[in-house]
């Protein structure tokens, strides 16, 4: 293992408490971020991803909130900063956002406030974490979008973001993302809102700026091509709970959990022979609030073996590096 | 810009143009005219005018002639700045308005900002602490507020002011400044009578601002732009009131025009419980009487003004909203 871990997260558990229940969002979610190393967080909608993206920066919305588990910023360093033990609206915490940890959002338009030109959205990125005069802000502001691919920089940040294309709009929104120089980022679906071509150019800025800045990239997606180009390492999510890590390659060639195998057998192919039906996982992902007993996903398991995935909770993933799936039959093959 | 600069004003000029026609069909929709209404008057008090003295009275006033040309006549000389002389009162129309429009205005506009200053701070507080305590409790008093006839309201302020406080309610000068020219200590006299009506006028208005603020706010709130600005490490105080909020005041900038005729109709009685030397009793009389000059000049300077109202919160959404500025470029 070569890379440090600049984010350790152990056990993370997050609820969300309503008048119907009490929803597990996060139950026992554990894995690092490395320096330079891409981790790719797939799942299905409602399986926890942003949740665990926004657990991250202390952002999640009420009525939920952590209930368990440590958020460790530089695990490896003597002294290292538990994220869950800081107050949400915290110095300590807003230095975190932005300074350590950048967020990147799946909607460019929603995600920039129309009513400020993004010179205006990024010079106030800069300003919260670094002590420069305004013109210095804007002089690293326009730097910014120049560092993203921006065409004509001086000219683009008194623009208003409607006034620019979905790539554009998502490149500033990365150039924000980058104003507190953070080397952690959290992209979260960054691509899902943008056509093919742009899609694979934001890829590849963010590819080139992870080399150039030795940044931990955390992506969370649900497509599978995008995990295949960029991660190095991928974490499957399912109902709060990582059902398998495994680097990317061996997730590819060997899935070891029945979910990812299924996720894999989902993926539309060019080989497909034509009018050949696309494959699906029977059912649906369950209301969070009435997750099945014993492993979650057995009631839409198509190699459930009765009994024991109905009352056993299978054990977590193994933190090696390789990886491994919270899953009976792996255990067994192993 | 320009151009939506320049639809505004057209738009706003047509609409004058069609409420000084409606304006005119309405006060003559009433069976009878003034002089049907003066006759009734004099054959109340005992004495009589004959036919022919009637047929004067009309022949005086034009009241013998086609309609259009009626309303041409009047329109023109309203565009030289005569509103023609009031029936009743046997004097020009724009004398017995006199200060009464500024007044209005005045009292109207002090009830919009009252109005804004209080639901403005109490509608975010509203939506960021969505079901707290205090929501509940102004989210009640909004409703209160709501409910209660805003004449009601001014009795209980009156009576609790003068019996309790010892204030000098009612008007809006004491007895020795009413006929009294403008003066510092005339303009001071007014400011202290103002906040009691401009409270009871803002009452309605600002519980359902507050209404307004809150559900556009709680909509902004759930926005990704907001956690975008959360997520740059910027104080949660910043971040929503530099973000969302900025985006929900559309209804504040707006509230201008509808509001101005609210405060105004809704002032009548208002103003007469709290004897307001305002143009809202000086209507009322007039259309009692029939006074199709100074009911016209009055109904057509409130819808004027409406249209100017709405004129101002079109710039106003224009300052606030880039997307409006931006529009055709």
């Amino acid at each position: 293992m070569a890379e440090r871990s600049v984010l350790s997260i152990r056990d993370l558990a997050v609820q969300f408490r309503s008048e119907q229940g009490t929803v597990r969002a996060l139950d026992g979610v554990s894995f690092d971020l490395r320096a330079g190393r891409t981790l790719g967080i797939v799942g299905e909608s409602g399986c926890g991803k942003s949740v665990t993206a926004r657990s991250i920066l202390r952002l999640i919305d009420w009525p939920g909130r952590i209930t368990g588990g440590q958020i460790l910023l530089d695990p490896e360093e003597p002294q290292p900063t538990d994220l869950t033990a800081l107050g949400p609206e915290s110095r300590r915490m807003r230095e975190v956002r932005g300074g350590r940890v950048g967020l990147i959002f799946q909607e460019p338009m929603t995600a920039l406030s129309a009513h400020y030109t993004v010179g205006n959205q990024i010079i106030e990125a800069v300003l919260q974490h670094r002590d420069l005069s305004k013109a210095d802000a804007k002089a690293q502001a326009i730097a910014l979008l120049g560092e993203v691919g921006i065409p004509h920089p001086q000219r683009r940040i008194d623009a208003y973001p409607f006034e620019l294309s979905g790539g554009l709009r998502q490149r500033v929104g990365i150039a924000m993302a980058l104003a507190g120089d953070p080397d952690i980022l959290i992209a979260d679906e960054p691509t899902t809102a943008l056509d093919v071509t742009t899609q694979a150019q934001i890829l590849g800025l963010l590819q080139r700026l992870q080399r150039e800045k030795g940044i931990a990239l955390m992506l969370i997606t649900h497509d599978m091509g995008v995990i295949a180009e960029m991660a190095d390492e991928v974490a499957v999510m399912y109902l709060g709970r990582i059902v398998e890590t495994a680097p990317v390659a061996r997730l590819f060639a060997a899935p070891r959990h029945p979910y990812t195998r299924a996720l894999l057998r989902a993926v539309p192919s060019i080989l497909a022979t034509p009018r050949q039906r696309l494959s699906t996982i029977g059912g649906a992902v369950p209301h969070p609030g009435l997750r099945p007993g014993g492993c979650s996903f057995h009631p839409r398991c198509a190699e459930n073996l009765g009994e024991r995935c109905r009352r056993e909770v299978p054990a977590p993933v193994p933190l090696n590096e390789d990886g491994g799936a919270s899953c009976f039959l792996a255990e067994d093959a192993a | 810009m320009l151009i939506y600069l320049l639809r505004r004003l057209g738009l706003a000029i047509t609409t004058c143009v069609f409420i000084s026609i409606l304006t005119f069909i309405i006060i003559r929709l009433p069976p009878g005219d003034f002089v049907d209404a003066y006759i009734a008057n004099l054959a109340a008090s005992g004495s009589s005018v004959s036919m022919e003295q009637a047929e004067a009275m009309r022949r005086d006033y034009g009241l013998d002639q086609p309609l259009p040309v009626q309303y041409l006549r009047w329109m023109g000389r309203v565009l030289e700045g005569d509103f023609g002389v009031s029936m009743v009162w046997r004097r020009p129309v724009t004398e017995v308005i006199g200060d009464r429009l500024w007044l209005t205005m005045l009292v109207s506009l002090a009830a919009l900002f009252l109005t804004w200053a209080i639901a403005l701070p109490i509608g975010i507080y509203s939506a960021v602490r969505q079901y707290s305590i205090a929501d509940y409790i102004f989210t009640t008093l909004g409703f209160i507020g709501l409910a209660v006839p805003n004449f009601l309201l001014a009795l209980i302020l009156m009576y609790v002011g003068f019996r309790y406080l010892g204030l000098n309610v009612g008007g809006l000068f004491s007895a020795e400044y009413v006929q009294a020219p403008w003066s510092l200590a005339r303009a001071w006299d007014l400011a202290k009578h103002l906040p009691l009506p401009a409270a009871v006028l803002a009452l309605a208005g600002t519980a359902q601002l507050i209404r307004i603020m809150r559900a556009n706010l709680l909509d902004e709130l759930r926005k990704p732009y907001v956690v975008t600005a959360r997520a740059k490490g910027l104080p949660e105080a910043r971040a929503i009131l530099k973000y969302p909020v900025r985006a929900a005041l559309n209804p504040f900038a707006s509230s201008i025009a509808y509001l101005f005729p609210y405060l105004v109709s809704g002032s009548i009685i208002v103003s007469l419980v709290l004897g307001l030397p305002t143009v809202g009793p000086l209507l009322l009389q007039a259309l009692v009487a029939q006074d199709m000059f100074l009911a016209g000049a009055i109904v057509l300077l409130l819808g004027v003004m409406t249209v100017a109202g709405t004129l101002v919160s079109d710039l106003l959404l224009m300052w606030i909203d880039p997307r409006i500025r931006l529009e055709g470029q």
